[in-house]
């Protein structure tokens, strides 16, 4: 039974999974036109701009796209550095 | 009541589009319906090879559109499967000796004598496909379980979508339930995911497949054929039954794998 754990644990190595990962990301992009240096863009634009405005923490900002069906969608995780930060 | 016009588009080539159009005809019509299958692939016509009909040729789609001949001259009558027939595309011009506005106004006329137009696309997303979508009720695009065959599947969904002929149905052709299994092939399930549509259904990789198009036999009038059922069971989720999906003999989920594992077997 020396396969048995290859089987249990080896999906994540198998080429099926290869093509589901790659599909995803080549999916996304060809459905939204937006490469991987665009997002790194927006991300540095976005920062700038809210920075204006209120503290934030930049190197822990997070731009993706998620989807949900056929629809794609921006998601921007920002935190707030408050005034009163504790720890 | 209108007939409903359906068309069979994939984006890529060689997924199976003919042959689909050609059993789903064939399986309507021996369900007593009345079909026709247009060829839109102008040019490149394969359609009148897989059903048998390519020696019967006299008039082609351009000559209907072209005013050359009447509709019904250019109707092939299949004469094993009553209610069935083909109007082939021309071999000799281009996609361009038909508009989008010549295949809604001929498919108004054949939809008032007709159950079911079935129209087999050319591959890509040109002219020939915008002509093939554009009187379309309903769009089935074919996939096969590969990546070049998902990616362009999931182009053509998004220009149906756009074109508002959406929300389109998916077909997957050709699984083979071993390279499943071993994790050598997407699962049915995965494409489903990344495509986000409806499926209407599998068709399992079957070597009479390639037999019925040597013979110019439709394979869904071979029982025995794993394929010809599939086909069949599309041919009647298409008239409102409820046939659940085909059990392709393996499951690719964990916990039958594991099931497998411990019942010591392959089966």
């Amino acid at each position: 039974m020396g396969g048995f754990m290859d089987r249990l644990t080896g999906k994540s190595r198998k080429s099926a999974y290869q093509a589901k990962e790659r599909l995803q990301l080549v999916l996304i992009h060809d459905r939204t036109n937006l490469s991987q240096s665009v997002l790194e863009t927006m991300k540095d634009e976005i920062i700038e701009v809210i920075s204006r405005h209120i503290d934030i923490a930049p190197d822990e900002v997070r731009i993706e796209i998620n989807k949900d069906g056929r629809q794609q969608r921006l998601i921007a995780d920002i935190p707030i550095r408050g005034p009163k930060r504790r720890g | 009541m209108a007939g409903k016009v359906v068309t069979i588009t994939s984006g890529k080539g060689g997924v199976g589009k003919t042959t689909i159009t050609a059993n789903l005809g064939a399986a309507l019509a021996s369900r007593g319906q009345r079909v026709v299958c247009i060829d839109a692939d102008i040019g490149l016509r394969n359609l009148d090879v897989v059903l048998g009909l390519e020696n019967r040729i006299v008039y082609d789609l351009v000559d209907v559109v072209e005013g050359r001949c009447r509709l019904r001259q250019a109707m092939i009558r299949d004469k094993r499967i009553e209610g069935l027939a083909l109007i082939p595309a021309a071999q000799t011009r281009d996609k361009t000796a038909v508009s989008p506005s010549d295949m809604v106004r001929l498919c108004e006329e054949l939809r008032q004598e007709q159950d079911w137009v079935l129209i087999d696309s050319p591959a890509g997303i040109e002219r020939g496909f915008r002509n093939a979508i554009a009187p379309a009720d309903m769009v089935l695009v074919v996939t096969n379980p590969e990546v070049s065959a998902v990616r362009d599947a999931d182009r053509i969904i998004g220009i149906v979508e756009a074109e508002e002929k959406g929300p389109a149905q998916l077909i997957i052709n050709r699984i083979d339930p071993e390279k499943v299994q071993r994790g050598d092939m997407i699962t049915t399930e995965d494409i489903v995911e990344l495509l986000a549509i409806h499926l209407i259904g599998i068709i399992p990789e079957d070597d009479n497949v390639i037999v019925s198009t040597n013979r110019g036999t439709p394979i869904v009038l071979d029982g025995r054929s794993k394929a010809g059922k599939a086909l069949r069971n599309i041919a009647g989720r298409l008239l409102g039954e409820e046939i659940p999906l085909m059990d392709l003999g393996r499951q690719d989920g964990f916990f039958s794998q594991l099931g497998r594992l411990f019942s010591g077997g392959g089966r």
